[in-house]
């Protein structure tokens, strides 16, 4: 019967409910959103950097695996590493931020098209002069360019040559030495892929290389995806961490404003469960039903807003973002919106348990 | 002594109105046998709604004894009080006092629920609903009811647990002059057919005419 009445009392004032509920929501799909975009560009980053079909992955000594690093490897180092043994062919690059996470890449396309097997073009085709760029069919979809249009990248205008499959490595791609030029980097190089005449010989010349060259970071291809994971983007934790605490905050804000309205404007009907022998514990235990029941809605509702958020992204910005679902999320999310739902509902509920029966009677 | 089922002896109640104490009872005693229609009568502001708020076990007295049943309501813990109203007393309201979001069998199964009472109710509250005239209606929320309809509903609902008395405050304080003439002499058929203690409050001494015995309230005492 307790039930019923939560349910009927959510029923009564569906747009406070529904409201309630939105606002639990919003905080439950927050999480999930930022969770599953963080795990989406990380995997697609994954996903990207094994479509290029190289073998190992180098990086600048004191770089990070996963962050822009600087161009810091002298290109001349291209000669050392195709003179070792096994590796036959090896591609040099450098990367560029342009913007949140998004960045420009900046390739010899011949050495890269040996590596890589070669772009497949949609449109157009391979840049032929020093101001053109490649851009992947999710960057063309999404700001609706063709091959021949003029973009506007590093404060200049350059004109697609082509547009490219996307999956190998980057979305934007120019020539390497007109980027190197242009960010200040000539002859320098922010990363270098090794194919090898064997793959199953990876770990073997990967360890050959880190004794040649210690400072450099230097991984298989199957080590260099394992490092795309939230724990290892430095603050990354941390900032679902405060996520989730603002969620907490705002479920705690969002549900005692409202329980304590309800509280406020179920006065009468409090006096009358004590008048029929309600214990201060069953009102509170009715409040916090009602509590509940609304965190799970919102957190029904959270997920759909996840959905939806993926789906939006999907849509509008495919080429900068991508999201996942994250269903090893969801308890976690249901955790947070019950603890902040119930922390609200805690002051609410005490002013309930202890409302002098008499006076809850005579309020109008 | 066995037939008295409210038994009330010197009893005050002296509330505090920030620095100023206000006598609501001035020593009240009375004795209410087991099956008895007792109507209160008295102006406002003689106690006769305190001494409701005291016998339902709302509010502790000060001083005095009140015993319900053979138990002393003078030494009893919120807890307990909270037992009383559970198990020995019903309260029908002048407003009612049905819960909006519920129907009117929902209103009457929240008490019984409140008491952990599971199970459908027996076929003898069944020609109670019968007697009221809300068989029919029981699957109407407040809302859709008359005042008198909902009236009957309180009453259905404050007896459904069988207790030892009815409590009635002012119970046809918003009801016109048929529905009145309806809800008192459902009142007393209860006290008839079932023995019912009832103990009603009112100011209308044509509602107190009903009762088996009238006694008069002023300045906190009872008077005759």
């Amino acid at each position: 019967m307790i039930n019923k009445l939560v349910i009927e009392n959510l029923k009564h004032r569906p747009l406070r409910t529904a409201l309630t509920a939105f606002t639990i929501g919003m905080q439950v799909m927050m999480i999930l959103t930022l969770v599953g975009i963080s795990r989406g560009l990380l995997a697609d980053s994954a996903r990207r950097a094994q479509g290029v079909g190289a073998d190992i992955w180098v990086r600048p000594p004191g770089s990070s695996a996963i962050s822009f690093s600087s161009a810091g490897m002298p290109q001349g180092i291209l000669r050392y590493f195709s003179k070792q043994p096994h590796v036959v062919h090896v591609a040099g690059m450098v990367v560029h931020p342009i913007g949140g996470v998004n960045t420009v890449t900046g390739v010899d396309l011949e050495e890269f098209n040996r590596l890589s097997g070669g772009f497949r073009y949609l449109d157009g085709g391979p840049f032929q002069g020093r101001e053109e760029v490649l851009v992947d069919e999710f960057y063309a979809e999404q700001n609706k360019k063709k091959a021949g249009d003029v973009i506007q990248l590093l404060n200049r205008p350059w004109k697609i040559a082509g547009v490219v499959e996307a999956g190998k490595l980057g979305r934007l791609f120019v020539p390497r030495d007109t980027l190197q030029e242009l960010t200040g980097n000539t002859g320098k190089l922010s990363q270098v892929l090794l194919k090898l005449d064997d793959s199953k010989l990876t770990d073997q010349v990967v360890a050959s290389l880190k004794k040649e060259l210690p400072d450099y970071q230097i991984y298989s291809i199957a080590e260099f995806t394992s490092l795309f994971t939230v724990s290892n983007v430095p603050g990354l934790s941390a900032f679902i961490g405060v996520i989730i605490a603002l969620s907490i905050v705002l479920g705690f804000v969002v549900v005692s404003l409202t329980m304590y309205a309800a509280v406020l404007e179920r006065t009468r009907e409090i006096g009358v469960l004590k008048s029929l022998g309600a214990s201060p514990g069953y009102v509170v235990n009715l409040l916090l039903r009602e509590t509940s029941l609304l965190a799970v809605i919102g957190w029904i509702t959270g997920i759909l807003l996840a959905f939806g958020s993926r789906w939006a992204i999907r849509t509008f910005v495919p080429a900068y973002l991508t999201q996942q679902i994250v269903p090893d999320w969801w308890p976690i999310a249901f955790g947070v919106a019950l603890t902040g739902a119930l922390l609200g509902a805690l002051y609410p509920g005490v002013k309930a348990a202890r409302q002098d029966a008499i006076e809850a009677l005579s309020h109008e | 002594m066995s037939d008295t089922i409210i038994a009330i002896r010197d009893l005050r109640k002296i509330y505090r109105v920030g620095d100023v104490e206000v006598a609501a009872l001035r020593g009240v005693n009375l004795d209410v046998q087991r099956g008895e229609f007792l109507a209160v009568v008295g102006p406002s502001g003689s106690g006769k709604s305190t001494l409701f708020h005291i016998l339902g076990g709302l509010t502790p007295p000060t001083s005095g004894n009140v015993y319900i049943d053979g138990r002393d309501l003078m030494g009893m813990s919120e807890a307990e009080r909270t037992n009383l109203r559970k198990t020995t007393v019903g309260f029908v309201f002048q407003k009612y006092n049905l819960l909006p979001t519920l129907t009117a069998a929902d209103n009457i199964e929240i008490a019984r629920s409140i008491a952990r009472k599971n199970g459908k109710w027996d076929a003898q509250f069944d020609e109670i609903l019968k007697m009221l005239g809300i068989k029919a209606r029981l699957h109407h929320k407040p809302r859709a009811m008359s005042g008198g309809e909902q009236q009957r509903v309180a009453i259905a609902r404050a007896i459904v647990n069988e207790p030892a008395i009815l409590l009635a405050d002012e119970p046809t304080g918003n009801l016109d002059t048929e529905n009145s003439n309806t809800v008192l002499s459902l009142l007393r058929d209860l006290n008839k057919r079932l023995n019912q203690t009832i103990l009603m409050i009112t100011h209308n001494p044509e509602a107190a005419a009903f009762a088996d015995r009238i006694v008069q309230m002023r300045d906190g005492r009872i008077v005759s």
